[in-house]
């Protein structure tokens, strides 16, 4: 199953942080490679959907819908970095 | 006017489908009056949501074809054999039908005027569709360069907007280069066969000249074309992507 | 509630017998392939599937004595929290109740884990008693790589997120450990039945 990007969860991060968010820039936790959220990888919608930076691979950002309650997880992303 | 299409909220709208029209065998577009449009930028998708009588819902991003200018919001969609949610846009809709969605969404694979240029689409299937939208932005304003357009498609029955590119190409100058790369007919003087590192050094603009890059399609195309490109000498800060599902039904 | 889309019916197909679906649940005829990140592509000479942590001795097989092992195949209805479902599907593997056979421990539970990085846990009593799976074969053929190959753990009794593709290992555990989704707000246990989706539920 192919990655997609960013741009795939433009929508539901607008609809959680209330702007949107895909230009934003930040660093991975791991690696401390940068990127727009726009640029990370972006795999599957559920269970959850997970985005992966793209340097390391590592799980940098999940987003899970909670009995209708859209959660993002954002620990391994330093937004404004 | 270039700010203006980030909505204050990101709300559920009801659109009415005014017309449908065959683009090939395999993508419609519908074309939807939506009475709280905002306006959009070139670029920007939409998120369209399906819902049965039992309550059950599905969800989908398409690419916004229309251009701000546009009178009407457009989407193209290409009809996938094992969709659940394409073969309802192609096939099931009606005109005077409901279709609900949420937009314009991105604000990363957004080109306008004020972006500059020179300007590179790279295409791969129906990853054309928000290329249309900027072709025609870019018509409808001034501007001192011309875009250039890379569009791979399998067989020339599924390009879409032929005629449209065609009067792009003749009428604006911009540069639309079509590449087949499974069936091409006999007297073929596109490039034939998939997009490679030669073909791109040669419609691309030269790294000098710093064009904006655009790169939409399946993702395995995307990243291929992407990584060509760098490799050519653009720079990756230039070079912008959106990944289309590789079935996106 | 969302308006109604004319004539929309979605993937879903009726079922004879209701009494096979659980609370929420649709049936479908595909078999969806959702993944939280690259699939794994482990050559089988370098595969291995290993049983340790709170034991009295790990245990781990290569993939030639793996597929050695006494095997069953089995058909299972399979259920995924996102609200499919899929009838009758055929797998064979190895029974974890065969793996555990001369595996000492008085732990309670298990965590799956995966090439790549995922994990899930469950009770040791629900992957026991013939009640779960490592299979290797999907509908009489081997197991693909973005369905688990080559070998995926297969708990049918719970949703299918606990039934981790491109397993590699049970870990035995005292007190029962969040894995992946688990952390992210699903349920521990997980049962469709009583629509255990989520913490809480």
């Amino acid at each position: 199953m192919e990655a997609l990007d960013g741009n795939a969860i433009a929508g539901a991060l607008f609809e959680y942080f209330g702007t949107e968010m895909t230009v934003a820039r930040g660093a991975c936790a791991y690696c401390g490679a940068t990127a727009q959220i726009a640029e990370l990888r972006v795999y599957g919608q559920a269970p959850g959907t997970v985005a992966r930076c793209r340097s390391c691979g590592n799980v940098v950002m999940v987003l899970v819908s909670v009995r209708g309650l859209q959660k993002v997880h954002l620990s391994g992303f330093r937004l404004g970095d | 006017m270039a700010r203006a299409a980030i909505p204050r909220r990101l709300t559920w709208q009801l659109g009415r489908v005014v017309e449908l029209i065959d683009e090939t065998p395999r993508c419609k577009s519908v074309v939807v009056d939506l009475p709280e449009w905002q306006g959009h930028r070139a670029g920007q998708h939409v998120d369209i949501r399906l819902t049965a009588e039992d309550g059950y819902q599905a969800e989908r991003s398409y690419s916004i074809a229309s251009a701000p200018e546009d009178a009407h919001l457009v989407l193209t969609v290409e009809r996938l054999d094992d969709g659940e949610v394409s073969p309802y846009l192609t096939d099931g809709l009606r005109p005077d039908d409901e279709l609900e969605l949420r937009g314009p969404i991105g604000g990363y694979f957004v080109w306008e005027r004020s972006l500059g240029g020179p300007l590179l689409m790279v295409a791969g299937g129906s990853g054309v569709v928000p290329f249309r939208s900027m072709l025609r932005h870019w018509a409808a304003g001034e501007h001192d360069t011309v875009p250039r357009l890379l569009y791979s498609s399998r067989t020339l029955p599924e390009v879409i907007y032929q005629e449209e590119l065609t009067r792009f190409s003749a009428d604006d100058g911009v540069d639309v280069r079509l590449a087949l790369t499974r069936e091409w007919p006999e007297n073929w003087e596109g490039h034939r066969g998939r997009v490679d590192r030669g073909f791109l050094e040669e419609v691309a603009w030269a790294p000098a000249e710093r064009p904006l890059v655009y790169i939409c399609g399946p993702t395995s195309f995307v990243e291929a074309v992407a990584q060509t490109l760098v490799d050519i000498g653009h720079e990756p800060g230039r070079v912008k992507t959106e990944r289309f599902g590789p079935t996106g039904t | 509630m969302s308006p109604i889309s004319r004539g929309f019916g979605g993937r879903r197909r009726p079922v004879a017998d209701p009494s096979r679906v659980p609370p929420g649940q649709y049936v479908t005829p595909d078999f969806p392939v959702l993944s939280a990140g690259p699939t794994p592509h482990t050559p089988l000479d370098e595969w291995s599937f290993t049983i340790h942590g709170a034991v009295e001795k790990p245990v781990s097989w290569p993939w030639d004595e793996f597929i050695a092992l006494p095997s069953e195949t089995v058909t299972v209805d399979i259920h995924c929290v996102t609200k499919w479902s899929k009838l009758d599907t055929s797998w064979k593997g190895v029974s974890v109740d065969t793996l555990l056979e001369n595996v000492e421990t008085e732990a309670e539970y298990v965590t799956a884990w995966s090439d790549g990085g995922y994990t899930t846990n469950l009770a040791l009593e629900d992957v026991t008693g013939g009640r779960a799976w490592i299979a290797y074969e999907y509908g009489g053929e081997p197991l693909e790589p973005e369905h688990g190959g080559p070998a995926r753990f297969v708990v049918p009794h719970l949703y299918f997120w606990k039934s981790a593709k491109w397993v590699r290992g049970l870990t035995l555990t005292p007190d029962d450990q969040p894995g992946f989704w688990e952390n992210y707000g699903y349920h521990n246990h997980g049962d469709p039945w009583l629509e255990q989706r989520y913490q809480g539920d």
